[in-house]
């Protein structure tokens, strides 16, 4: 049974877990998980995802209350706590691009060793990283991102993890919601199989082992 | 030299005019994201974002905002007829592909060869670098937009950037609070001069070489 409460999807993430989490600036960052992994004081994450959310929104909450040890992510520029953390030596950050970003984390859950991309060849983020010459083109050689468990957030989902999106909060979802040893996603409504019209499906269930309903953001948002 | 709001606006308004009917757009944050207001509603140009959307639309009235609408910077907004949603693979896909046609950026400093240094200040900041190397490197068009000289008072158009690349020799047009100009197979042309500037001031500031346009305009 995939369906599950908070407490059993929770019960996957410990300290030290390699947790990859979808959403960009807060939007799609699953809050109810969030919120627990606060409350259970899970230190030690090796957090992967698109940025480092805001210092009280999304994944931001955990890594401005010092949960994360590491950090793979395109930018933190939203999250001052974590930069703070970063120059205080106290959070790892290894910055990808963002393009190159999500092909790491979708290449890790389709199932490949990493991709070529020449975005950043002449940048300083190429130092040290291996290059393949292809067709006279060069290009580094980006390795694949998996998680131990990845953390989504969608808008509905069946109870075979069928999963559906929201406009923008689709964003890195589908790609997280790949590349996770187990999947968790986090959803605003749960329906029977047969119950999705399965050409509105992004995220086909195979990839889902467990889903909780969310019980909704409880941060304002920096528009608010 | 502070930069007012009437600055902003002008400077939004110029890079406004580069963009013609039918073109993909990126607006990055801060400045560039004013430019929309001055792209004529009779012209069908696709904005896009990192995110996940091709066809954003103004921001929504206040009260009509949707926490599952926003931009690559976590602002609400609307999308108009023909938009799509996707995820941030197929967004930057759009981007490694040159299917941007342009994008608008701010930068911390310029070279006359079109070197962008706009993500990383060693041992002071390091933001991180977001999807900007992706649209520097791969956009049809680069414009930058930012004040001539830093806080400091030291020029942001040099002749080599003393920061780390984003990407090397990608900006094509740069404007400012003083001046316009664009970065060609031999360097800085000056286009256009803003008021209440003049040509001296774009010398005195500009930390660079550059040749003068003969159709030089004062706008």
């Amino acid at each position: 049974m995939k369906v599950c409460t908070v407490d059993e999807a929770l019960d996957f993430i410990k300290d030290g877990t390699t947790l990859m989490y979808g959403g960009f600036g807060g939007v799609g960052n699953p809050p109810t998980l969030i919120d627990g992994m606060l409350k259970k004081r899970v230190t030690n994450l090796i957090l992967i995802g698109n940025d480092a959310g805001f210092p009280d929104i999304g994944i931001g909450k955990i890594i401005s209350q010092g949960g994360a040890k590491r950090l793979i992510a395109s930018h933190i520029g939203s999250n001052p706590v974590a930069g703070q953390l970063m120059s205080d030596g106290k959070l790892e950050v290894e910055f990808s691009p963002q393009g190159t970003l999500v092909e790491r984390i979708r290449s890790g859950g389709m199932g490949l060793g990493g991709v070529l991309v020449d975005v950043g060849i002449d940048s300083i983020l190429a130092k040290n990283k291996e290059t393949v010459e292809i067709d006279g083109k060069r290009f580094l050689i980006e390795p694949a991102l998996t998680a131990d468990v990845a953390i989504v957030y969608a808008k509905k989902a069946d109870t075979y993890g069928n999963l559906v999106y929201d406009k923008s909060a689709r964003n890195t979802n589908p790609l997280v919601a790949m590349a996770g040893q187990v999947t968790i996603a986090e959803v605003e409504e749960i329906v029977e199989v047969g119950e999705l019209d399965p050409d509105e499906i992004v995220t086909p269930g195979v990839f889902i082992d467990k889903v909780i309903k969310t019980q909704g953001v409880d941060w304002k948002w920096v528009w608010e | 030299m502070g930069m007012g709001i009437n600055v902003r606006e002008r400077i939004a308004k110029r890079a406004a005019a580069e963009i013609t009917d039918r073109m993909t757009v990126n607006l990055g944050i801060g400045i560039p994201t004013l430019v929309a207001n001055y792209v004529p509603d009779s012209m069908k140009v696709m904005f896009h974002a990192e995110n996940g959307i091709l066809g954003t639309g103004p921001s929504p009235e206040n009260g009509d905002e949707d926490a599952n609408l926003c931009n690559a910077g976590g602002f609400p907004i609307t999308v108009i007829p023909g938009a799509s949603y996707f995820d941030s693979a197929t967004a930057f896909g759009i981007i490694r592909r040159g299917l941007v046609d342009v994008t608008i950026l701010g930068a911390l400093e310029v070279s006359e060869r079109g070197d962008l240094a706009n993500w990383i200040i060693p041992g002071k900041k390091v933001p991180g670098v977001g999807g900007a190397i992706e649209l520097a490197q791969k956009s049809k068009k680069v414009i930058v937009l930012m004040n001539h000289i830093s806080k400091n008072g030291s020029p942001k158009i040099l002749k080599t950037c003393n920061l780390p690349l984003t990407a090397p020799q990608c900006v094509d047009l740069i404007i400012t609070d003083m001046a316009v100009f664009e970065v060609g197979a031999r360097g800085l042309v000056l286009l256009e001069v803003m008021v209440p500037y003049t040509k001296e001031d774009v010398d005195k500031y500009t930390g660079a070489e550059f040749a003068v346009s003969e159709n030089l305009k004062t706008i």
